[in-house]
C-alpha cells in the first residue's frame, strides 16, 4: 500500500504573529517557517507504517509556492520515499484554500492511487480543519478525522477519534483519509545522515494546471486585524485578596 | 434567503446550549431551518423546535445516520441543499468533521469557526491560533459555515416551531460506528460552563487534578486542562482548552499552573474575567490575567478553594 501525506509550510508555532499595517494579512515575508505540527505527526505515521510493513512506500505533497520544497525536503528526511511539489502560488502571502488543495490532491490520487491518505487535521495558519474531509468527499471515500489512533486491518482502518465528548472508534473502509490529531504519535527527529539522503531523494514539480484545478480563491479577505487586545489586569498578594477582589467584581 | 442549520444531536440528545447559539448567529442570515439526524432524533427535533427564531425543524431518524457519521450525514444535508444559501452548525468536531465533507460535494468553500456575521455573504474568523481576526467575503452559491459558540448568545425560547419527519440519503456505506469512550460527569460542559477551572502541566500528576476538580466543585465550574496535562495523561482529551482543543467564554476562567501558550490563549482569552494561578511571576498567562497570584498552586488552590466555602 501507498501512503500520500499532504504537508503544508506555515509559519513556525513559535513565531510571534505579526498583522500586515495594510490589512492584507499577516505578515510572511523573513519569518521562519516549518512544516505544520499536525503533518510532522502524519509523515510520522506513515513512516510507521512502512516499518510495520503495511506501508511499502510514502509520499509527501505540498501545494504553494516554491519554497515548500524545503518541507518536503523535512519530510524525506524524516523518511519518506518521494515527494511532489505542486507550485499554485508565487507570492508567500497567498494561502491556497482547502477546496483548491483537496481538488489537486484528488489530482495526485488519481494517478498515484494510494491506499490512504493520512493530513493534518487543521493547519495552524489559516485554522480550517477541513482539506482531509473535502478531499474524502471528492474522491468519494470514507473519512476518520482527528485521530489519535489508527489501525489497518485488511481492507478496513479502525479509527479512534478525538471528539468533543471523549473518543469515538468508528472503522472505515479502505481506502481512506485519515486526518490526525496531536496524541497520535510523536514525530521524530530527522539525522543529520537522513538530511543528507533527503536530498537525493526524487522529487517531482508540477503545476496546478498540471491537475486542471484553478486556485481562483472563493473567499476574498476584505480586511485582517489583530484581534482587541484585553485591559491589563493585576497581581494581587494572596488568596484572601484575591477572594475579595473576585467578590467585588461579581464572579463569585 | 433560507438557512439550514445542523443541530448538535447526540444519541438522540439535543446539545441545546451549542444549537442555540448557532440559531442565534443564523437568525442575522434568513428564515431558519433546523436539521435533527440521528438515529433517534424526534425528541431533539420537538426540543429545537422550541428555540426562538427557529420556523421548521427537520427531523431525520435512521439508523444509518445514527452516532453522526460523516459520510451519511453529509449525504443526507446535500439532499437538501438546492433549498437554502447558507448551511450552518455550531463549530463542534460534529460539525467540523460533517461540514467540509457537505461543502466539497457543492463544490463550495467551508468557512470554519465564525466568530462574526458582517452580512450574508461576509463573515470573520479567528486565524493563526486567534493572533488575527479575517474578514472573508463568499463568492460561493451556497455558504457553508461553522460558528464559534463561545461569541454568540444562545437563542431563547418560542412556542414550538413545526417538526417535519424526513427520511435519509442513500447511504454510501463507508464507514461503521465501533465504539464511544465517554466519560458521564454531573459538572457542566465546558463549552457552556459558566465558570472554567483548568489546570496545566504544573499539576503534575493525574492523582492531583483532584485539587482542580475540587476547586471546580466549589464553584460549580466544568474542568479544563492544557494541551500538556492532557498529553501527559493528567486529563482526557475532551477536556483541552486552546487553538486546538475546546474554545470557552465563561464569565470566570481560573488557569493554574498552565504558562500561558498562544496556542491556550487562543481557547479562553475571550473570557470575561480570567485568573492566574502560577508560581513564575514571568508566565506569559499573567499578561491576559485580570487578577494574577504568584504561588505555589499546591498551596494557593486548597486555600483558595476551602475560602469559598
Ligand atoms: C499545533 C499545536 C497545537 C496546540 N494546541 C494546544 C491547545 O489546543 N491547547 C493548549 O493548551 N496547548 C496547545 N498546544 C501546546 C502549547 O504550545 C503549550 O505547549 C501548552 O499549552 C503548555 O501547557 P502548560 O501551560 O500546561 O505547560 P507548561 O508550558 O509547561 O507550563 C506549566 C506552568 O506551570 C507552572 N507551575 C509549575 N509548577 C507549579 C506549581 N507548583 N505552582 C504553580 N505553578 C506551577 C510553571 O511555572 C509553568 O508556567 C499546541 C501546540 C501545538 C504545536
Ligand atoms: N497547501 C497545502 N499543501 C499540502 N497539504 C495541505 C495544504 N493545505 C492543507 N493541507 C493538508 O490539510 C490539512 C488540514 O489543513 P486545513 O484544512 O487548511 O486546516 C493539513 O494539515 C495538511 O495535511
Amino acid at each position: 500500500m501507498k501512503v500520500l501525506v499532504p504537508v503544508k509550510r506555515v509559519i513556525d508555532y513559535n513565531v510571534k504573529v505579526r498583522v500586515k499595517a495594510d490589512g492584507s494579512g499577516v505578515d510572511l515575508a523573513n519569518v521562519k517557517m516549518s512544516m505544520n505540527p499536525f503533518d510532522e505527526i502524519a509523515v510520522e505515521e506513515a513512516i510507521r507504517l512502512k516499518e510495520a510493513g503495511k506501508a511499502d512506500e510514502v509520499v509527501a505533497v505540498s501545494i504553494g509556492v516554491k519554497q515548500a520544497q524545503e518541507t518536503l525536503r523535512t519530510a524525506l528526511a524524516m523518511g519518506a520515499d518521494r515527494a511532489i511539489l505542486v507550485i499554485a502560488a508565487e507570492d508567500v502571502h497567498t494561502d491556497v484554500e482547502p477546496l483548491a488543495v483537496a481538488k489537486i490532491i484528488k489530482g495526485i490520487v488519481d494517478e498515484e492511487q494510494p491506499g490512504l491518505v493520512l493530513c493534518g487535521k487543521q493547519a495552524i495558519d489559516n485554522d480550517m480543519n477541513a482539506t482531509g474531509q473535502m478531499l474524502a468527499a471528492l474522491l468519494g471515500w470514507s473519512q476518520g478525522t482527528f485521530a489519535s489512533e489508527v489501525d489497518i486491518e485488511g481492507d478496513t482502518a479502525k479509527v479512534t477519534r478525538e471528539v468533543d465528548g471523549g473518543l469515538q472508534t468508528i472503522s472505515v473502509k479502505m481506502p481512506t483519509v485519515v486526518t490526525v490529531d496531536l496524541r497520535l504519535n510523536e514525530p521524530r527527529y530527522a539525522s543529520l545522515p537522513n538530511i543528507m539522503k533527503a536530498k537525493k531523494k526524487p522529487l517531482d514539480e508540477k503545476t496546478a494546471a498540471d491537475y486542471g484545478v484553478d486556485v481562483t480563491p472563493r473567499l476574498e479577505v476584505v480586511s485582517t486585524v489583530e484581534p482587541a487586545a484585553r485591559a491589563a489586569g493585576e497581581i494581587v498578594g494572596s488568596v484572601d485578596e484575591l477572594v475579595t477582589k473576585l467578590k467585588e467584581a461579581g464572579a463569585i | 434567503m433560507a438557512v439550514l442549520l445542523l443541530a448538535e444531536v447526540n444519541d438522540g440528545v439535543l446539545s441545546l446550549d451549542a444549537t442555540a447559539k448557532a440559531v442565534s448567529a443564523a437568525a442575522k442570515l434568513g428564515d431558519v431551518t433546523v436539521l435533527c439526524a440521528g438515529g433517534s432524533a424526534a425528541d431533539a427535533a420537538a426540543e429545537a423546535a422550541k428555540i426562538a427564531g427557529v420556523s421548521k425543524v427537520l427531523c431525520a431518524e435512521d439508523a444509518t445516520l445514527g452516532h453522526r457519521l460523516a459520510e451519511s450525514t453529509a449525504a443526507l444535508i446535500v439532499s437538501l441543499a438546492d433549498d437554502y444559501i447558507h448551511i450552518v452548525a455550531p463549530a463542534t468536531t460534529d460539525a467540523k468533521n460533517v461540514l467540509p465533507r457537505v461543502a466539497a460535494l457543492l463544490d463550495v468553500m467551508v468557512i470554519s469557526d465564525a466568530s462574526g456575521v458582517v452580512d450574508s455573504d461576509t463573515f470573520e474568523r479567528p486565524i493563526y491560533a486567534g493572533n488575527a481576526v479575517q474578514t472573508v467575503k463568499s463568492s460561493d452559491a451556497t455558504k457553508v459555515v461553522s460558528f464559534r459558540t463561545s461569541t454568540f448568545d444562545a437563542a431563547g425560547e418560542q412556542a414550538a416551531a413545526p417538526v417535519e419527519n424526513i427520511g435519509a440519503a442513500e447511504n454510501p456505506g463507508l464507514s461503521e460506528w465501533v465504539e464511544d469512550k465517554v466519560a458521564a460527569s454531573d459538572r457542566p460542559e465546558l463549552t457552556s460552563a459558566g465558570v472554567v477551572v483548568s489546570g496545566g502541566r504544573g499539576v503534575g500528576s493525574e492523582d492531583d487534578f483532584a485539587l482542580i476538580e475540587a476547586l471546580a466543585d466549589k464553584l460549580g465550574a466544568a474542568v479544563g486542562a492544557s494541551r500538556a496535562a492532557v498529553d501527559s495523561g493528567f486529563a482526557p482529551n475532551d477536556w483541552q482548552v486552546g487553538q486546538t482543543g475546546k474554545v470557552v467564554a465563561p464569565d470566570l476562567y481560573i488557569a493554574v499552573g498552565i504558562s500561558g501558550a498562544i496556542q491556550h490563549l487562543a481557547g479562553m482569552k475571550d473570557s470575561k474575567i480570567i485568573v492566574a494561578i502560577n508560581k513564575d511571576e514571568d508566565a506569559p498567562i499573567f499578561q491576559v490575567a485580570d487578577y494574577g497570584l504568584v504561588a505555589d498552586l499546591f498551596a494557593a488552590v486548597p486555600e483558595l478553594t476551602e475560602k469559598l466555602g
